[in-house]
């Protein structure tokens, strides 16, 4: 009898213990999801800020319009992209385009003046640390999940429940990283 | 890992938080023995956790409301101060926080900010107009970093009990020596006998030694936990930001300032980034000083130059104070995920001459106090007052129409 208690006591007990690592693999994925969710968030402000850009920078910068062709283009070919390959091609290119831009408009004071084109920015800017705080918090949130996948005796569970490692999100653009600080002060 | 380090830190906390603990409930038997010889001592103990039970209670449902209208704060939407809207949003998103914290702006003209709430769901941030006026994107994003790390590492939760605990002690000792003024335990000295006088006695003795020494010793371990936080906010501030020199000279900036935060007192003075009571940080570090000195928290950050995980943060601590110290928790050590430090801003509106930043505080005035602002695209600002009935106005230089919504 005092055997068969105490068997079911640790049957319980272990029980309890599977459940609440469980549910913590549980929360943790749902953590990655939404650190994922965030970065798309962010590139569809983007592409909403862009038309506005266009229309208060347009009347200023006339010598440049090759580059606001290139926002224009991109932006359109992010938003039709078909596979996730595609987007993040195309998303680059724009980051790419809207840097030129940036660079572009210390040449027109008169644009720098203007109180709405000073908002757009500000609102750009924002947009693009966002998208990098969410990649940069996407990958805290994967290598913890990953953490807790490989490691005893969480890994127990996760192997039961057929939980999968995710994938960190690396920058395409492998030269960005190549390019040495410079520092001019 | 944030969460880790949570846990670690509330550990570390934990040791001077029994230390204060013990010490409460030491006065708390050594006064009830003072005024009931018999078993006054654990009815002591019992008053003293009941007051601080009490005045915890009361700071943890209505601490933050206090402190905000204390200090003056007003919550603000995203149309006030866009920058500061989008850099705690940014800072929301590099901690992965499922809350945004409520902003607020202190209509005060010295630089500086504070953080509350004791869960990160009715958290909220407040600066300054001051600050704003003052510090360009990259600074101000190092502050609200700062800020959001007191959120995320519950700061606020374990300074407001340790308050307490100090409150408490401070309190008790205050009435037990006003007591002893007037006599209070004079009536029991008669009664008792010969040897229970003697016991007596010591018991005195005891009594005013805690009541001189206790809130001393409470304060210095209270400051040590502010103290301690105040790096490991720096270091996670630094990891949200990846980039240290806008924290260091938002620091610079705010301690360089000789206005005076009016609304700041001595009850307030912990939560704010920097102490709001002493003018230009000082040089030594102190323990009876809240933050550590503004100089050192500067050379620490402006000396990551490898990186900015928390292992970098320990090591340009260590260097900085030419000693080894555990700072930071061996769990957040472990962090492998180098994260290589971001370059500053392309475009930084900031404020150079001291007319623009009147401008910028002034602006900043007029919108807490209900002034609309439009921004038209021919490049001028409208200041639309509270009081204008108007469905729609016309640019001044362009004559366009913008409608205004009520």
């Amino acid at each position: 009898m005092t055997f068969f208690i105490v068997f079911i006591v640790i049957v319980v007990v272990i029980g309890f213990f599977f459940v609440s690592i469980y549910n913590s693999l549980v929360g943790l994925r749902n953590r990655v999801k939404n650190a994922w969710s965030q970065i798309d968030v962010q590139l569809k402000r983007r592409h909403d800020l862009i038309p506005n850009l266009i229309e208060t920078v347009k009347g200023y910068m006339t010598h440049e319009r090759q580059v606001m062709e290139n926002i224009t283009k991109y932006r359109s070919q992010a938003m039709d992209a078909g596979t996730v390959g595609e987007k993040a091609a195309a998303e680059g290119l724009l980051s790419g385009a809207l840097g030129q831009l940036r660079v572009q408009v210390e040449n027109y004071p008169d644009l720098k003046a203007n109180q709405n084109f000073l908002a757009l920015q500000e609102e750009l800017t924002s947009t693009e640390n966002k998208i990098s705080f969410a990649r940069q918090a996407y990958n805290d949130q994967v290598l913890f999940f990953n953490n807790k996948i490989q490691m005893f005796p969480s890994n127990i569970v996760a192997g039961m429940f057929s939980f999968k490692e995710e994938e960190f999100f690396e920058i395409e653009d492998q030269t960005e990283k190549a390019v040495p600080k410079v520092s001019f002060s | 890992m944030m969460w880790e380090l949570i846990q670690a830190n509330r550990r570390k906390s934990i040791f001077i938080f029994i230390g204060m603990g013990l010490l409460l409930i030491l006065i708390g038997f050594t006064f009830g023995s003072f005024y009931a010889p018999e078993n006054g001592g654990f009815l002591g103990i019992f008053f003293a956790l009941m007051l601080w039970g009490i005045l915890s209670m009361v700071s943890y449902f209505a601490g933050s409301k206090i402190l905000l209208a204390v200090s003056g704060a007003k919550e603000v939407t995203k149309d006030v101060h866009p920058q500061l809207y989008n850099v705690v949003e940014e800072m929301r998103i590099a901690a992965n926080l499922p809350h945004q914290p409520k902003i607020y702006i202190i209509a005060d003209a010295a630089p500086n900010a504070f953080a509350t709430g004791i869960k990160p769901e009715n958290s909220a941030i407040a600066v300054t107009a001051g600050l704003l006026g003052t510090l360009n994107r990259d600074e101000l994003q190092g502050v609200v970093a700062h800020e959001m790390s007191h959120i995320i590492n519950r700061d606020v939760l374990v300074m407001t009990f340790a308050g307490m605990m100090l409150g408490a002690i401070t309190l008790m000792a205050e009435v037990f020596t006003r007591s002893l003024w007037f006599g209070g335990g004079s009536r029991y000295k008669s009664k008792s006998s010969d040897k229970g006088g003697q016991a007596q006695i010591i018991i005195l003795v005891l009594a005013i030694a805690l009541a001189i020494l206790g809130p001393i010793m409470a304060q210095l371990l209270y400051f040590a936990i502010s103290r301690k936080r105040e790096y490991l906010a720096d270091a996670s501030a630094v990891r949200l930001t990846r980039y240290p020199d806008g924290l260091a000279s938002a620091l610079e900036k705010i301690s360089g300032s000789n206005l005076d935060l009016k609304t700041a007192n001595k009850v307030t003075a912990p939560m704010y980034i920097i102490n709001p009571l002493k003018k230009k940080g000082m040089q030594l570090s102190n323990v009876t000083s809240t933050h550590p000195p503004i100089t050192e928290r500067i050379n620490i950050l402006r000396s990551m130059t490898q990186g900015v995980n928390y292992a970098n943060y320990q090591n340009a601590y260590n260097t900085v104070k030419g000693k080894t110290s555990g700072l930071i928790p061996q769990s957040g050590l472990t962090d492998s995920s180098k994260i290589s430090l971001r370059d500053s801003e392309l475009s930084q509106t900031s404020f150079e001459t001291d007319k623009q930043v009147k401008r910028e505080v002034g602006d900043l005035m007029m919108k807490l106090n209900d002034f609309l602002f439009i921004n038209c695209y021919c490049g001028i600002k409208l200041k639309v007052p509270p009081d204008f009935k108007s469905d729609s106005i016309s640019c001044p230089k362009c004559g366009r129409i913008h409608n205004i919504s009520h």
